[in-house]
């Protein structure tokens, strides 16, 4: 099955989706992540940009230079050539877990029955990757949460987390860039930016890097909050 | 000197737009750009503009702005507005030459919801990442990522060609700009189907291109929501999110339609039934909470041929231009067969000039 072949469907004249499945799934996303480097690597003519998602992969093209059947045509001659996708990056992001931080925990130990160390050791532990981005610049869907923190949406949703939120629910994590009310609950907060403007690299990860939290305290957090409001990255590549 | 506009007056929603903000919809950044792009491109081609260049997008709530220190070439075009130069009427669709002193205002009038204010060789706005184009729920583009207000004053990014635009009379300049594809038009909305056709019943499928919607007043550059018939799903409303382009027809959980225009986010978690071709988009932006229409498929050869047929005719702009008399007349008013227009949008104003509050 994890080579079946993908389903071709048009999103309007201007965009087609390639679906690898249905399900959020690291070998599902290696496929969107292949076939985006594939599509990047041969500089399709008439593609104007891809947007990869957990278990698809969107292509906005200009309908003048290419039509919906032509691009398919021209994806499958992609297959046999040599995609060589970069190793993906991993992201070393500090994150802090304590008080005024984490501001849900409470919530979570009662709802998930666990300590609050234990919760916050098994969030810090996990490595994740970015499946994609979505609702707001930089705001980051990771995969990857331990199996024990999976935890249902709220009923309603909450008062805005603040930026660099770590926000858990549905089985699934991410990163806020901005705030907003939420149906997730926040157990940490980053002080990195993964998107500033100012920066060459505007976004810290790509889709198909890995994502690693170090604990911090909140003093710590204070003092690479003001670094990041100063233009500095905050985060670490891995080697 | 440089030609600028004060901003006056600025209704809610009068913004900043160009052609949109490319290459960063995978990380969650929305494009942005016109809500109808047929108008925008109308007014920037009749000045000679590249068609994606930046123009203000007036909202209902209509906008009035001062020209200052040096003459500006200006065009204007969108849904059936009220355009006035001093209190003078103009038609709903015009190039000018601004003189210093002059008042160019713009309010709702018999139909449309958006107009677009283009000036020579564009307004010159930082870009950021690669647009001017304004979306204020990221704060990003035109003026301090928001909304124009008054006091603002815009400044035109004048190309070499401006001093010979600028050398003309008046007389020589101004003119009216005949676009058929900018008038009031009752047919269907064409969708091509896909990529989530297979979430809803026949019924669903059959309800949507049989049965009138009506716009509800959820309608803002983000998307519009439609009123009518359910569509049921067939599979539940829930799909794990993937990419979402203009036009979408998203049906959530209210089995009722939205559909995704300019400040779109670029993915999104419910089934998409289809596309509104992008040769109805500018159509469908100028609708009015309150109005109807129908949504009738095609296939994709039909949506590309009407798009080029559209663009083709919007690209001969330039010769669709008539001269405009300075001080209309009853009898210029007349000739430029505005009167019906004229009466029609003063009786429509009163009614929409406080939409969409």
């Amino acid at each position: 099955m994890k080579n079946a072949a993908p389903r071709y469907l048009p999103a309007g004249e201007s965009a087609l989706v390639v679906e690898f499945g249905q399900a959020i799934d690291p070998a599902i996303h290696d496929r969107v992540v292949a076939l985006d480097a594939a599509i990047a690597q041969a500089e399709l003519a008439g593609v104007s940009e891809t947007v990869p998602t957990y278990r698809s992969l969107m292509i906005h093209f200009d309908p003048r230079r290419l039509t919906t059947q032509g691009l398919i045509e021209a994806l499958a001659g992609l297959k046999d050539a040599e995609v060589t996708r970069a190793r993906p990056r991993r992201w070393r992001l500090p994150a802090c877990y304590d008080p005024p931080h984490g501001e849900d925990l409470a919530e979570v130990e009662a709802i998930l029955g666990l300590p609050r160390e234990r919760i916050v050791a098994l969030h810090a532990s996990a490595v994740y990757r970015v499946y994609m981005y979505g609702f707001a610049p930089g705001f980051t869907f990771l995969g990857g949460l331990p199996a024990a923190l999976t935890i249902a949406r709220r009923a309603a949703p909450r008062a805005p987390a603040p930026p660099g939120s770590l926000l858990i629910a549905g089985g699934q994590a991410l990163v806020a860039s901005v705030a907003m009310p939420t149906g997730w609950y926040a157990v940490g907060r980053t002080p990195v930016k993964i998107f500033d403007a100012r920066r060459e690299r505007r976004f810290l990860a790509d889709i198909g890097d890995e994502l690693v939290f170090e604990r911090i305290d909140p003093a710590a957090f204070d003092a690479l909050s003001a670094a990041a409001e100063a233009g500095d990255a905050g985060a670490l590549e891995e080697a | 000197m440089r030609a600028r506009l004060r901003v006056l007056r600025a209704g809610p929603g009068a913004t900043i737009q160009d052609g949109g903000r490319h290459g960063f919809l995978r990380f969650g950044v929305t494009p942005a750009g016109p809500m109808d792009w047929t108008a925008f491109r109308t007014a920037n081609l009749t000045l000679g503009n590249d068609d994606r260049a930046a123009a203000l997008e007036i909202s209902a709530g209509g906008l009035s702005a001062l020209c200052e220190d040096a003459p500006l070439a200006v065009a204007f075009a969108g849904g059936a507005f009220i355009w006035r130069r001093d209190g003078v009427l103009l038609p709903q669709a015009a190039r000018l030459l601004l003189r210093p002193g002059e008042v160019l205002a713009a309010q709702a009038g018999s139909f449309g919801a958006w107009a677009y204010l283009a000036v020579e060789g564009g307004f010159d706005a930082p870009l950021d990442m690669g647009s001017r184009a304004t979306h204020v729920r990221s704060g990003m583009g035109g003026v301090e990522g928001r909304m124009l207000r008054q006091g603002d004053v815009l400044f035109a990014d004048l190309l070499p060609a401006a001093a010979r635009m600028q050398s003309l009379e008046a007389s020589e300049f101004d003119a009216a700009i005949d676009a058929p594809w900018l008038a009031r038009d009752a047919e269907a909305f064409r969708v091509v189907l896909g990529p989530q056709d297979d979430y809803f019943t026949a019924a669903g499928l059959t309800a949507f291109f049989a049965e009138e919607f009506t716009l509800t007043p959820r309608a803002d550059r983000m998307a519009y929501r439609f009123e009518g018939p359910e569509i049921a799903h067939a599979r539940g409303h829930d799909i794990v999110s993937d990419g979402i382009a203009l036009g979408a027809i998203q049906i959530a959980g209210d089995k009722k339609p939205l559909v995704l225009l300019a400040d779109r986010q670029p993915t999104g978690g419910y089934p998409k039934l289809g596309h509104v071709i992008l040769a109805d988009i500018g159509r469908l932006a100028q609708m009015r909470p309150g109005e109807a229409c129908r949504f009738a498929a095609v296939g994709l050869t039909e949506a590309r041929a009407a798009l080029f047929r559209l663009e083709d005719e919007i690209a001969a702009t330039p010769s669709l231009l008539h001269p405009l008399r300075r001080e209309p007349t009853s009898k210029a008013l007349i000739e430029a067969n505005l009167i019906d227009g004229v009466v029609n949008a003063l009786e429509g104003s009163s009614q929409y000039c406080d939409w969409p509050n």
